[in-house]
C-alpha cells in the first residue's frame, strides 16, 4: 500500500457518514440509469426495476465491498468490536462493575507494590551515577553504632592512601534527633542536623539551590560556625526567603551563619536515616580533637571509574589493617568492610520487599483466575447469542477477537480505576514519615509504574479472557439453537475448568495465608516480646542544659534542679534522665573488669548509657540487684555504675557483681544489676549495658528527661514546660514524644510489611470465597432438573444441602492441599522474617486450613440453601 | 478479492484479481468521463456479454482506484438529465494503464503458447 493509498484510506476511515451517503446516492443513480435504459429497450416497468437490480447484485455486499476497499477494515471491525462490546458491558453492568473493581484492585495493589520496589530496589539513588558509590563501615556490622563507624584519623589515612577512590567523605553517625534548638524568630524548636565532611556534598554531586557548600575555613577546628539549611526547613521554618543566605541564626544560643540551602532532591534521612527528617548540615572537622572522641564516622566512597569493589575491598583491608597495627595504642581497630551504597541502603527491607511482590504476584493470580471464572459463566450463559453469531457467519476467530476484546476492555477500564487507587496508594505510603522504610519519601507513580500498570492490565485482559474463549465451542452451534440445551459433554468440560480454577485459587489464597499468619504471629510476637522496659505511661523530652552552664557542677546544678521540679507535679510518677533513648542512639566502650586478664583485641564492648537517678524507675526497668544511682553520686564521692543482668553474667560469671570494680572510662564499682533492655531492636537480644551516672560522667552528648505519669501526653507537656519554665524557658512545645512512639517506630518496617500482606491475604480469601460461590451457585443453576427429580423422588432438603456442601468442601480440600504443600515449600524464603515462629509454625498452618474451610463451606452453603428450597413441581416443568 | 458467483451460470468468465481494475482504465482511456453505470454496461458490451459481473462491485474498484490516484470523480448530470458521479481517467492513471495492458498482454501470450504446447504434446 502507498503511503497516498493509506493517506486516502485513513481519511476515509474517518469520514464515514459522509462517504457512506455519497455512495447512496450513487447507487440510486445507477440504478435509475439501468432502469431507464431497460424502459428505452420496451420493458415493463416492474420487470425493468426487477432486471436493473439483478444486474447490479446486492447492494448491500456492494456497500460492504467498497468500505473495505476504501478505509481500514482491521481498524473497522475492531471499532466494531469495542462499541458491542460497551453495549454487552453496560447491559451487565452488575458484572462489570465487579470485574472492574476486582481487577483494579489486584493490579492497583500490583502498581503501588511495583512503585515501592521500583523506588527501593531498582530505581538508583537520587545521587550522582550512583552506582560507583560505596559505604564503608568498620568490622562489626552487627552491634551498635560504634562498631560500624571509623575513627577520624584512620579516615583522613584512608583518603590519602587509596588508590581504588575518586574520593570518600564522611557524616557524623552520632548526630541526634532534635539536637539543635533554634531560637529567636518565632517559636523556639529542636531541629535535627548532621554534620559531615567538607567533601560530603560534592561525593554525592549534590549542588546547592542557594548559596554555597561549605568553604576549607569552615571545615576546621573552631572555625567560622556555618550551616546549610534543608529544602524543607527553608520552606517552612523560613518562607523560603531567597535572603536567608549569609543571615545567622542562633543555634543552641550560638551565632551560626547560613551559608545555603540544598535542593529539595536531596533527602539525607530517607536515604542514611529512614523515618526521620533532616533540617540543618554542619561541617565536621577532621582534626585531632575530633580524632579524639572515638569512632564517629560513616563513610562513603567513590570508586574510581572501571574499579571493581572486590579490588577496592582489598586494597581497604590491606590499608585498614596496617593503620590499625601502626596505631594500636592512639587508635580503636579499622578493618574496613564494603558493600555498595545502595545494598546498604535497602538491602535489608530487601527480602520483605520480595515477598510483597510476590503476594501481589499471587494475587493477581487469583484475580485472574475469579475473572476467567467469571467470564466462563458468562460465556455460558451467552450460549445462544454466540450460536447465533455463528450461524450468520462469525468464524471462531472472530468470536475469539470479540471475547478477548471485551476482557482487554474491562481490564483497560480496571486500569484506569488502578491507577487512581495506585496515586493514592504511593502518596499515602510517601506521606508515611512513621514508618522507617528508606526512601519511601520517593515512592510515586511515575511513567515506569505507569507502563508497568498498563502492561500488567493488558496480559490480565489477556490471560482471564483466553480461557473463555477457548473453551467458545467450535461447533456445538445445532445444539444450543436448540432449546434443550441439557448438560453436555462441553458443558462438562467448562465444568472441569471452573473447578480447576477454583482449587488453584483456594491453593493460592492458602500460601498468601500462611505467608500473611507466619508475619502476623512474628509481630505479635515482636510486640510481645519483653523489652526490658515498660513503654506504656511515659513521654521524653530533651533537656540539654544550656552554654551558660558551662563546667559540670553547673550542670549538675541544672539536672538536680529539672529532676526536683519535674518531680513536684502532680502527676509524674518519677523522672530521670539520659544520654541514649532505647532503640535510638547508642554507643559502646571497651571494658575489662578488674582482677581479669583478656588477650587483646578481646576486650568486651559494653553499650553506655549515662543517666541519672531515676531513671532506670521512669523507665520502668527492674531493679534485680543493689541499689539505683542516687543524687548523692557526685564527682566526689566512689565513682559508680549500674549493669544489666547479661553483662553480670558475661563478666564474672558464677560470681557477685556487686561490689566488682570495671574500668570503663574509669576505674568503677558496680552497685546495682539492672533486667536487659533491647535497645538496638526488639528482634536483638541486648548484649552488654551499663548506666554511669550522669553526675559522675560529662562524657555525652544530648540529655533526654524520661518522665512516667499518669497525665495523659498533652497535659503532661504542658505541666512539665511550667514547671521547668524558670531554668528552661524555651523548651519546645512539639518535643515531647511518648515511649510507643520509639517502639512503634522501631516495629514500622514489620508492621508495613504485615499491613500490606495481611490485606492481600484478606483480598485472596475474598476473591476464593466468591470464586467457590460462582462455581456452586452455577452448578445448582445447571442441576435444577436433577435436583427437582431427587426431591420428587423423596431426597429431603437436609441431604440435599450436605450434598452440596460436600462437594465445596472437596474443591476446597484439594485447593488446601495443594496449597499446603506450596506454603510449606515457600515459607522458607521467608525465614528471614520470621521472629519466634518457625515456617512450619503449626499454629498458622491449622488456623489457615480452618479459615478457609468455614470460607468455603459458607460459600457453599447459600447457593446449597437455595437449592434445597427449589419446588420439584416448578424445577421438573422448565424446559 | 472475490467478485463472482460461481453457482450462477457457469457458462460465463470469472474475473481474475485485479483485472476489473486494468478494464476500467481501459474503460475510461477510451471512453473519457463516464458514471459507474455506464462503465458497467461498457464493460459488458465489449466483453460481448462473456464475462459475469455484479455491477455493484465495480464501486469497490471505483473507489480503490480513486485512492491510488489513477481516475478522478466528479458529480455531473447525464445525458437525460440525471445527477450521475462522472469518473475520469488522470495522467497517472494512464501510465498505470500503459503498464498493466502491457503485462495482460504478455501473460495472455504466454498462456496461450504454453496451451498450445501442451495441446501439441496430447497429439503427437
Amino acid at each position: 500500500m502507498t503511503i497516498r493509498e493509506a493517506f486516502s484510506r485513513l481519511r476515509s476511515f474517518f469520514g464515514q457518514g459522509r462517504i457512506d451517503q455519497d455512495l447512496d446516492a450513487e447507487l440510486a443513480a445507477h440504478i435509475e440509469l439501468a432502469v431507464e435504459e431497460n424502459l428505452k429497450r420496451g420493458m415493463p416497468a416492474d420487470e425493468a426495476r426487477r432486471n436493473a437490480l439483478l444486474q447490479f447484485g446486492g447492494v448491500q455486499m456492494a456497500k460492504e465491498l467498497h468500505r473495505e476497499s476504501r478505509g481500514l477494515p482491521a481498524f473497522d471491525s475492531i471499532l466494531l468490536d469495542l462499541r458491542y462490546t460497551f453495549r454487552q458491558l453496560r447491559r451487565d453492568s452488575g458484572f462489570t462493575t465487579f470485574a472492574i473493581l476486582i481487577v483494579g484492585l489486584g493490579i492497583g495493589a500490583s502498581s503501588t507494590v511495583f512503585s515501592v520496589v521500583n523506588t527501593l530496589l531498582i530505581r538508583p539513588l537520587p545521587f550522582r551515577e550512583p552506582e560507583r558509590l560505596v559505604w564503608i563501615s568498620n568490622h562489626d556490622e552487627t552491634s551498635g553504632l560504634s562498631g560500624q563507624t571509623t575513627q577520624v584519623g584512620h579516615f583522613v589515612d584512608l583518603r590519602e592512601q587509596n588508590r581504588s577512590f575518586d574520593d570518600i567523605a564522611a557524616y557524623f553517625a552520632f548526630y541526634g534527633v532534635g539536637d539543635n534548638k533554634l531560637t529567636g524568630d518565632g517559636e523556639p524548636e529542636r531541629l535535627s542536623g548532621v554534620p559531615v565532611s567538607g567533601n560530603f556534598f560534592q561525593l554525592l554531586g549534590i549542588q546547592p539551590e542557594l548559596g554555597r557548600l561549605f568553604t576549607a575555613e569552615e571545615c576546621k577546628w573552631n572555625g567560622p560556625k556555618a550551616v546549610l539549611l534543608s529544602h524543607g526547613l527553608w520552606v517552612r521554618r523560613f518562607a523560603s526567603d531567597r535572603g536567608i543566605v549569609g543571615r545567622a541564626l542562633t543555634l543552641n544560643d550560638e551565632p551560626v551563619t547560613v551559608v545555603g540551602v540544598l535542593p529539595a532532591s536531596f533527602d539525607f534521612a530517607s536515604v542514611f536515616a529512614p523515618g526521620s527528617h533532616m533540617d540543618l548540615y554542619f561541617p565536621f572537622p577532621l582534626t585531632a580533637e575530633t580524632n579524639r572522641w572515638g569512632n564517629t564516622l560513616a563513610i562513603i566512597g567513590r570508586l574510581k571509574p572501571g574499579v571493581a569493589l572486590k579490588t577496592a575491598q582489598a586494597e581497604s583491608t590491606i590499608l585498614s589493617g596496617q593503620f590499625t597495627r601502626e596505631h594500636n595504642r592512639d587508635r580503636n581497630d579499622f578493618a574496613a568492610r564494603l558493600s555498595f551504597l545502595s545494598e546498604h541502603v535497602s538491602g535489608r527491607i530487601r527480602p520483605a520487599l520480595f515477598v510483597l511482590a510476590c503476594a501481589v504476584g499471587v494475587v493477581m493470580l487469583i484475580v485472574c483466575a475469579n475473572l476467567s471464572n467469571l467470564l466462563l459463566a458468562r460465556t455460558a450463559a451467552r450460549q445462544k447469542e454466540i450460536a447465533i453469531r455463528t450461524a450468520l457467519g462469525a468464524g471462531r476467530g472472530r468470536l475469539i477477537r470479540q471475547m478477548l476484546t471485551e476482557s482487554v476492555v474491562l481490564s483497560g477500564c480496571a486500569a484506569v480505576f488502578a491507577l487512581i487507587l495506585a496515586v493514592a496508594g504511593t502518596s499515602g505510603l510517601s506521606r508515611l514519615d512513621a514508618f522507617a522504610i528508606p526512601l519511601l519519601q520517593n515512592v510515586r507513580t511515575d511513567a515506569t509504574a505507569l507502563a508497568f500498570t498498563l502492561l500488567v492490565a493488558l496480559l490480565t485482559g489477556l490471560i482471564f479472557g483466553l480461557m473463555p474463549a477457548l473453551s467458545t465451542p467450535a461447533a456445538a452451534l445445532h445444539d444450543a439453537l436448540k432449546d434443550t440445551s441439557r448438560s453436555s459433554t462441553a458443558g462438562k468440560s467448562r465444568a472441569w475448568i471452573r473447578s480447576a480454577l477454583v482449587v488453584s485459587e483456594v491453593a493460592f489464597a492458602c500460601v498468601l495465608l500462611v505467608g500473611a499468619g507466619l508475619l502476623i504471629r512474628s509481630f505479635l510476637r515482636v510486640l510481645d516480646v519483653n523489652m526490658g522496659f515498660r513503654p506504656e505511661r511515659a513521654a521524653t523530652v530533651r533537656v540539654d542544659p544550656g552554654p551558660q552552664y558551662s563546667t559540670q557542677a553547673q550542670q549538675n546544678v541544672y539536672f538536680d534542679e529539672v529532676l526536683r521540679r519535674v518531680r513536684d507535679v502532680p502527676g509524674i510518677l518519677s523522672a530521670g534522665l539520659t544520654d541514649a533513648l532505647p532503640l535510638g542512639r547508642n554507643r559502646s566502650w571497651g571494658v575489662t573488669a578488674k582482677g581479669h586478664t583478656y588477650e587483646a583485641g578481646q576486650y568486651p564492648d559494653a553499650f553506655v548509657r549515662v543517666v541519672s537517678d531515676g531513671y532506670v524507675a521512669a523507665m520502668g526497668i527492674p531493679l534485680r540487684e543493689g541499689r539505683d544511682l542516687s543524687v548523692r553520686d557526685t564527682p566526689s564521692t566512689e565513682q559508680v555504675m549500674l549493669v544489666n543482668e547479661t553483662m553480670a553474667r558475661t563478666l564474672w560469671p558464677g560470681e557477685n557483681a556487686i561490689g566488682q570494680i570495671l574500668r570503663a572510662d574509669r576505674d568503677r564499682r558496680v552497685v546495682g544489676i539492672v533486667a536487659d533492655v533491647r535497645h538496638l531492636a526488639l528482634e536483638r537480644g541486648a548484649g552488654l549495658e551499663m548506666y554511669l551516672p550522669i553526675r559522675q560522667c560529662p562524657d555525652r552528648s544530648s540529655a533526654d528527661l524520661v518522665v512516667r505519669t499518669t497525665l495523659p501526653p498533652a497535659e503532661l507537656a504542658s505541666a512539665v514546660r511550667i514547671a521547668l519554665k524558670p531554668i528552661e524557658p524555651n523548651l519546645p512545645g512539639k518535643d515531647f514524644r511518648t515511649l510507643q512512639q520509639l517502639v512503634d517506630k522501631a516495629v514500622s518496617p514489620r508492621r508495613f510489611v504485615v499491613l500490606l500482606l495481611g490485606g492481600f491475604a484478606l483480598f485472596a480469601v475474598i476473591l476464593a470465597s466468591l470464586g467457590i460461590y460462582g462455581v456452586i451457585s452455577y452448578s445448582v443453576n445447571q442441576r435444577t432438573q436433577e435436583i427437582g427429580i431427587r426431591m420428587a423422588l423423596g431426597a429431603s432438603a437436609g441431604d440435599l444441602q450436605l450434598r452440596i456442601v460436600m462437594q465445596t468442601l472437596r474443591l476446597a480440600a484439594i485447593g488446601m492441599l495443594l496449597g499446603v504443600v506450596a506454603s510449606w515449600a515457600l515459607a522458607r524464603a521467608l525465614t528471614g522474617l520470621l521472629f519466634g515462629v518457625t515456617p512450619a509454625d503449626p499454629v498458622t498452618f491449622i488456623g489457615m486450613m480452618i479459615l478457609l474451610t468455614v470460607v468455603a463451606a459458607t460459600a457453599g452453603y447459600l447457593p446449597a440453601r437455595r437449592a434445597s428450597r427449589i419446588d420439584p413441581t416448578v424445577a421438573l416443568r422448565v424446559n | 478479492m472475490w467478485y463472482s458467483h460461481r453457482n450462477m451460470a457457469q457458462t460465463k468468465l470469472d474475473l481474475l484479481k485485479g483485472t476489473l481494475d486494468v478494464m476500467v482504465l481501459q474503460t475510461l482511456a477510451t471512453m473519457g468521463s463516464l458514471h459507474g453505470y455506464g462503465i458497467a454496461r461498457r464493460i459488458e458490451q465489449t466483453s460481448g456479454d462473456q464475462i459475469l459481473l455484479n455491477q455493484g462491485t465495480i464501486y469497490a474498484s471505483l473507489v480503490r482506484l480513486q485512492h491510488r490516484g489513477w481516475i478522478s470523480a466528479e458529480w455531473g448530470t447525464s445525458d437525460n438529465n440525471r445527477k450521475a458521479k462522472f469518473y475520469s481517467i488522470t495522467r497517472r492513471g494512464r501510465k498505470q494503464l500503459d503498464a498493466d495492458a502491457a503485462y495482460w498482454r504478455r501473460l495472455a501470450n504466454v498462456m496461450g503458447r504454453v496451451l498450445a504446447a501442451a495441446h501439441g504434446g496430447r497429439n503427437p
